[in-house]
């Protein structure tokens, strides 16, 4: 109660005494998700994570070959689905019970959102969740659905989002990916450099449905192995 | 002694941030209203992009968090702040800054939702170049507050200011570290952070916004707001001071709750749902701590309005921070993460407890910083029951939606298949939207009320010319 007390008298003295207890929860949380290997599966299990050699382009990956930085027509798909708040109703992480499995797919790996600057994860599932989506419906069929999602889906609450297919594709996506490239997204210069004409004459519609596209296929996922304890 | 009072402190930014943080919670719970709407009735969208879903949510939180709640807390820390350390504000032109940046912030945030600028982090959106301003104008306003607490008048520093002072620093330190991000234009950027790391630090700062702006913040109106309005001293002493040390080390552990059975490692989820329930005691210490300031004084609320709001403000406190652990336990998270139930405890704890409080101190400074009585008591009572049956009807609606959303995903038929496609959840939700948004509604029915009545007491204040006879009386009046 003493020290109480002179805290109570020293406004200095709370508020360093308050700094340091207040830092404490976010250090132990927080730090050591930089460094423990357990965080990240592919310590474990390097075939997670695409092994690119030199000279080879985004687009000699193959679905599969593990988790690679977002092509620009995905990567600008993606600025899409965060601009219109697509995370705000559709989740992007499947957790490891039996009905999830079975409508969604394999859980979600830490490793599988290792590129995404910010994390998509969501907090609300007002849809259904998006982690695995890619290749389940046509091209086709998300055209229908972004234009009039209860055209294909009646009891859909989701928007119309007939703009996307009037709108081309934000041309400086390259500068994107150099944003990225800094803050360690394995983007090469030749990946940069070809972006503005990977994009060009396509529609924020094709973006968004390149990106969901190749949501939960890059990495394959070995059913009997076990990722995560 | 209103006039030695109007003479003694600062009070005109206080005036300004009062009827603005009554002017926002109104605006708040509009957009609110209409995007709950939106869900109940997907053709609200209107195909237009600027009021679609997706971009009008972050509006609706940041409204209410932002808007509402930091001037709320600006005006009731720079009204408590000095009278608590008898001395006038340490630089009343800082504050005047504070309260221009503050509200050009908000601005910004209006224009650049709508446009669908957006970080994408939950409670975080506003571009990098807005993050900047806002942490700008929160080191002032934290500044001035330390620097008005180092030249008080009084020996000791009241309990209200710790948490005032606690709140401030822990959001520094949560909106400096959450928005990191590299620039790649004027108005987009990357979160530096990515994955799980990304993933960590957004529910540290998404919980804390709601530990600490919401909470701690809120709970130093209440160390202020509920003795004053009841006339009675804090109940105890020994329990103020168990409540805030307990909150301020224990809150901040909080945020991994909200990533179990996700890709976070499992000892961290565990961790932040351990403290969690450990949580329930000093929560309850503290609104235990509230309520019984009255005691000998109960049969105040049968005639102050007013205080109703306080203590009623405080019964949800209780029930939230009692809901928020039970949330927190494994099992229960499996049923409840991702479904409405957690919109409606966010809820509980956002009108039952932080608009309610807010809106009490609000009514107390409206009296005492333009020194008239209230234009009409009977609209105050008629915002306390609008207020709490509002609340009641949309925390019920998603307690219902949310189960049952939880328990539908989950269900398996006889086949052993999955008994309901999702669709088919949505489509049973409509009823609780339509619900829901009926909540909102009389619950902004009163948000209405309160600003008509406020603005009829200035004008009242103004007719009568009370803010300049108090200014200019004899300090000895």
């Amino acid at each position: 109660m003493a020290m109480q007390e002179s805290m109570e008298r020293n406004v200095w003295g709370l508020l360093i005494v308050l700094a340091i207890a207040l830092s404490v929860g976010g250090l132990v949380e927080i730090v050591p998700l930089f460094y423990l290997k357990s965080t990240m599966e592919h310590n474990n299990a390097p075939e997670l994570v695409w092994q690119r050699q030199a000279g080879q382009t985004l687009h000699d990956h193959k679905p599969g070959d593990g988790m690679r930085p977002y092509k620009a027509i995905e990567l600008a798909g993606r600025d899409v689905y965060i601009r219109e708040g697509c995370y705000v109703c559709h989740s992007q992480m499947i957790r490891p019970f039996r009905d999830e499995k079975e409508r969604y797919g394999h859980y979600s790996l830490a490793s599988e959102s290792m590129y995404d600057h910010p994390f998509q994860w969501g907090s609300k599932r007002t849809g259904p969740d998006m982690a695995r989506v890619g290749g389940k419906y046509s091209d086709d069929w998300h055209r229908k659905h972004l234009r009039a999602p209860r055209s294909v889906v009646p009891e859909s609450v989701m928007p119309n989002y007939p703009w996307l297919k009037e709108k081309p594709v934000n041309p400086s996506i390259g500068d994107h990916m150099k944003g990225l490239q800094l803050i360690g997204v394995p983007y090469t210069d030749a990946d940069i450099t070809a972006a503005a004409a990977e994009v060009e004459g396509k529609t924020e519609e094709d973006a968004v449905i390149a990106y969901l596209q190749v949501l939960g296929t890059m990495a394959k996922l070995d059913e009997n192995k076990v990722y995560r304890e | 002694m209103d006039a030695t009072a109007e003479q003694k402190y600062d009070y005109g930014v206080v005036r300004w941030f009062t009827v603005m943080a009554a002017v926002y919670l109104m605006v708040g719970a509009l957009v609110g209203v209409y995007i709950a709407s939106e869900l109940a009735w997907p053709f609200l969208n209107f195909d237009l992009e600027y009021i679609s879903f997706g971009r009008l949510r972050p509006l609706h939180t940041n409204a209410v968090i932002f808007a509402y709640g930091g001037c709320a807390l600006m005006a009731t820390a720079f009204y408590s702040v000095q009278r608590t350390c008898a001395t006038r504000l340490w630089s009343n032109k800082l504050a005047w800054f504070t309260f221009w940046g503050w509200n050009l912030i908000i601005v910004s945030a209006v224009i650049s939702y709508p446009l669908g600028l957006t970080q994408g982090k939950e409670y975080a959106e506003l571009e990098w170049p807005i993050d900047i301003a806002i942490a700008v104008v929160w080191l002032s306003y934290m500044f001035n507050f330390i620097m008005t607490l180092a030249n008080r008048k009084t020996s000791h520093i009241y309990v209200s200011n710790w948490f005032f002072l606690g709140m401030m620093v822990m959001i520094t330190y949560l909106h400096v570290v959450n928005s990191l991000a590299v620039p790649v234009g004027m108005f987009k950027s990357y979160s530096i952070f990515s994955g799980v790391q990304d993933a960590m630090i957004q529910w540290w700062w998404g919980h804390n916004a709601v530990g600490f702006y919401l909470t701690a913040g809120f709970l130093g109106i209440m160390y202020y707001f509920v003795p004053k309005q009841a006339n009675r001293p804090v109940y105890s002493y020994r329990l103020s001071v168990i409540h805030f040390w307990a909150l301020m080390f224990g809150y901040v552990w909080l945020g991994a709750h909200h990533l179990q059975y996700t890709a976070l490692p499992d000892w961290t989820g565990s961790l932040g749902a351990a403290v969690s329930l450990a949580m329930i005691i000093p929560s309850w210490g503290g609104a235990v701590n509230g309520m019984m300031t009255l005691s000998g004084a109960w049969d105040k609320l049968r005639t102050d309005y007013v205080l109703r709001f306080l203590i009623m403000s405080l019964a949800f406190y209780a029930m939230s921070t009692f809901e928020g652990p039970v949330m927190s336990i494994k099992t229960v998270n499996a049923l409840s993460h991702y479904t409405d139930w957690t919109v409606g405890h966010v809820h509980s704890g956002a009108l039952g407890w932080v608009a309610m409080v807010g809106i009490g101190a609000i009514y107390h400074l409206v009296t005492k910083v333009f020194h008239v009585q209230l234009w009409s008591a009977k609209l105050v009572n008629a915002h306390f029951w609008t207020a709490t049956i509002g609340t009641v009807v949309y925390i019920v609606a998603m307690w219902v939606s949310g189960i049952m959303q939880g328990l539908m995903w989950r269900a398996y038929d006889e086949y052993g298949t999955l008994a309901y496609t999702f669709a088919e959840s949505v489509e049973a939700m409509h009823p609780y939207y339509a619900m829901r948004a009926v909540g909102g509604a009389i619950f902004l029915l009163g948000a209405v009320l309160m600003v008509f009545n406020i603005l009829m007491t200035v004008a009242k204040a103004s007719a009568d010319g009370s803010v300049q006879a108090a200014r200019t009386a004899p300090a000895t009046a």
